[in-house]
């Protein structure tokens, strides 16, 4: 199997994908360091990293505008040559706020719609928005050509498929306008609204209460001359993800769980019409012995190699659990294999710590950037 | 037993995959045990309880799964639909908003309408009067929750809907499933870490935030997936001795056993650090060396906790 090098051979864009938790920010990190190494100006964009590893690239002070990390600190980790690592922090609130500044009709229009309360909440707090927020930044950096490569850390939502909605979902929320229309049910409006609106709109005050919906009604009225704006650009950067430079790459676990969501997940793109490039399946336990393990046998080799019967029983039973989970991954990785037909799978093994830091994205690199029988030989 | 499975509403949140799902059904095993008639809720739809329990899909409906454990997952249309049901006695009426666009926008458009029916979902099982017709009473409800972020923003839906609201029937409603949340007597909040870098520094964000902002009583951290201390650095000279080793079988041995001495090195480490970064009380609950959690397990976890 292939290595993340090949797998991105001639693509500008890779969007790591995954459910929390099963190391996606730092898969993208290393990618993106891999690239650099290898003579590419990449960008990586990443929601929230952990502290340590934000520290070792020198992310501390970065707000939402890509930073270059310093050559030295690369050069000290080994990665030398023409390639350069830019990083940056997602912040979603700003990136909504810019998108509201560009979209405004005037100066007013902006402060009518960032001043609006409902505004507000959304701009952080609507299910969806910093999904999309993090396709708009991507969208806006791929469009001035500064990089070779874009990896973006997709942010940890409750579904991995969400951020693939998220620009016409937005969409469809403004477009909300025509609840706007019903809520002022007069001239040509009451004609779309129908019969019956004036009751329905009774109804509605009835549960909601008139004051949410005065409100929502002055926000899309705010938001109704930005319609066509974020409409249009929803629309190019749905264009951007189906682009056949743009490569989704799946982060998942080995366990049965994560590996059952990379697998839908992988349907879901084909059906939309990405992009797939591969799968990286992290925390790997590679198997250490070919044959099943005789507990009992190991216990007694080891004890003759160390003479140390209550050590070899606890090495034993060590060996036993640890081949036990690699069977289990083994078999969750096959089937992954088998789901994704030819496209490849790379493994990173369970590593004796965790990665925190530009060493330890080198280490991951070394699988990551090598052949399946380098891997092997490596993590066994 | 824990003190806090004596409240009446538990929320289980922590960074996403440590475990949160987990840790859920085994409380919820543990108070059913306990003699709690206990009710497992969803709130996103990844269904780890039923699949826990090799069930058929457990959708919107309580399901029993063992003696005194019930699970349900919520989903947002349905609870918004039975909101609406409970508001609007009359029949024409509710068939008239279902019908209407203006609903489905409203519905769509509003934000945090899906979160905030949702928790009210939630508060509807804790009452001892259940609003459904024919409703059981739970003596516990344990909710699993969003991960971090969501988990966040999840529990402080009824706060900003409240403030959005201002006045009205939903702003009433806002401020009551609020009250519920911040009840410190009666609800409690228990955050999942793993002994790691990433989530041990989440879990103490999480575990400030919980608190000072959301307002919740955050009752217990619980250290999830933790090592048995089986080696001691004395160990490692004859352990380093067998991964030299030409012999496929000790080398095996000797990398199993050195990987897993290192790895509990650095979770004791994580351990020290969490304690240290967080005043609530922690619980550590071992690794589960199966290939997946079984129902037999979740019960050692629950009984675990105490």
């Amino acid at each position: 199997m292939s290595s993340i090098e090949e797998l991105l051979a001639g693509r500008d864009v890779c969007i790591c994908a995954g459910s929390g938790g099963v190391g996606k920010t730092t898969t993208s990190a290393a990618i993106a360091l891999g690239m650099a190494a290898r003579g590419k100006k990449v960008c990586v964009l990443t929601i929230d990293p952990a502290k340590r590893l934000a520290d070792s690239l020198g992310l501390e002070e970065l707000g939402n505008e890509a930073t270059r990390v310093d050559p030295a600190l690369l050069e000290a980790n080994g990665v030398t040559g023409e390639g350069e690592l830019w990083a940056m922090m997602l912040d979603a609130k700003q990136t909504f706020d810019s998108l509201i500044a560009r979209h405004a009709e005037d100066e007013a229009a902006r402060e009518r719609v960032l001043d609006n309360r409902i505004y507000q909440q959304i701009s952080s707090a609507l299910a969806g928005s910093q999904e999309y927020m993090a396709m708009e930044k991507l969208f806006e950096l791929h469009s001035e050509g500064r990089f070779d490569l874009l990896v973006l850390d997709t942010p940890p939502s409750r579904n991995a498929l969400d951020f693939l909605d998220a620009p016409e979902r937005l969409t469809q929320f403004i477009e909300g306008r025509s609840l706007q229309l019903f809520l002022k049910p007069t001239g040509l409006a009451a004609k779309v609204a129908g019969r019956g609106a004036g009751v329905v709109l009774s109804i509605l005050r009835r549960i909601v209460g008139f004051d949410l919906l005065t409100d929502l009604s002055e926000f899309f009225t705010a938001f109704s001359g930005m319609i066509d704006g974020f409409q249009e650009r929803a629309r190019r950067v749905n264009t951007l993800l189906r682009n056949p430079d743009t490569t989704f790459v799946i982060v998942c676990g080995p366990q049965a769980e994560p590996i059952d969501e990379a697998v839908f997940f992988h349907d879901k793109l084909v059906e939309s019409g990405m992009g797939f490039g591969g799968a990286v399946v992290n925390r790997v336990r590679y198997r250490l012995l070919a044959d099943d393990v005789d507990e009992a046998g190991v216990v007694r080799d080891v004890d003759s190699a160390i003479g140390n019967p209550d050590l070899a029983e606890r090495i034993g039973k060590t060996l036993s659990e640890y081949q036990h989970l690699a069977e289990r991954d083994e078999q969750n990785i096959s089937k992954l294999s088998t789901k994704l037909g030819g496209d490849p799978v790379i493994r990173i093994p369970y590593l004796d710590t965790d990665v925190h830091d530009l060493a330890g994205l080198s280490e991951i690199n070394r699988f990551l950037f090598a052949d399946e029988a380098t891997r092997i030989e490596l993590a066994t | 037993m824990p003190s806090f499975l004596d409240k009446r509403l538990i929320f289980v949140t922590g960074k996403g995959g440590v475990g949160k799902s987990t840790v859920a059904t085994a409380l919820g095993i543990r108070a059913s045990l306990e003699g709690k008639r206990t009710i497992v809720c969803e709130v996103a739809a990844s269904e780890n309880t039923s699949r826990l329990f090799r069930q058929e899909e457990v959708g919107y409906r309580e399901v029993e799964l063992t003696n005194d454990l019930w699970a349900i997952s919520i989903d947002p249309d349905d609870s918004m639909r039975e909101y609406v049901l409970l508001q609007l006695k009359v029949k024409a009426m509710r068939d008239l908003l279902f019908k209407s666009r203006m609903f489905t926008y409203l519905a769509e458009a509003t934000p945090g309408l899906n979160e905030l029916v949702t928790i009210g979902k939630i508060w509807e099982l804790t009452q001892l009067d259940r609003k459904v017709r024919h409703g059981r009473k739970y003596d516990l409800v344990i909710v699993d929750a969003p991960a971090t972020g969501h988990g966040i923003a999840f529990l402080k839906t009824p706060r900003i809907f409240a403030n959005i609201a201002r006045v009205g029937p939903m702003y009433s409603q806002a401020v009551e499933l609020d009250e519920m949340i911040t009840d410190q007597e009666q609800t409690g909040a228990i955050v999942v870490s793993l002994p790691e870098e990433m989530p041990v520094n989440e879990t103490a964000t999480l575990e400030k935030e919980l608190r000072d902002s959301v307002g919740v009583s955050v009752d217990r951290v619980i250290m999830n997936a933790v090592y048995p201390e089986r080696f001691g650095k004395g160990d490692l000279p004859a352990i380093e001795g067998l991964t030299d080793s030409d012999e496929p079988e000790l080398h095996a041995a000797g990398r199993a056993a050195l990987s897993e001495l290192r790895r509990t090195e650095a979770q004791q480490e994580q351990i020290e650090r969490l304690e240290a970064l967080i005043s609530t009380p922690m619980t550590t609950l071992p690794f589960v060396f199966e290939p997946e959690i079984t129902l037999a397990a979740a019960r050692m976890l629950g009984e675990a906790i105490d």
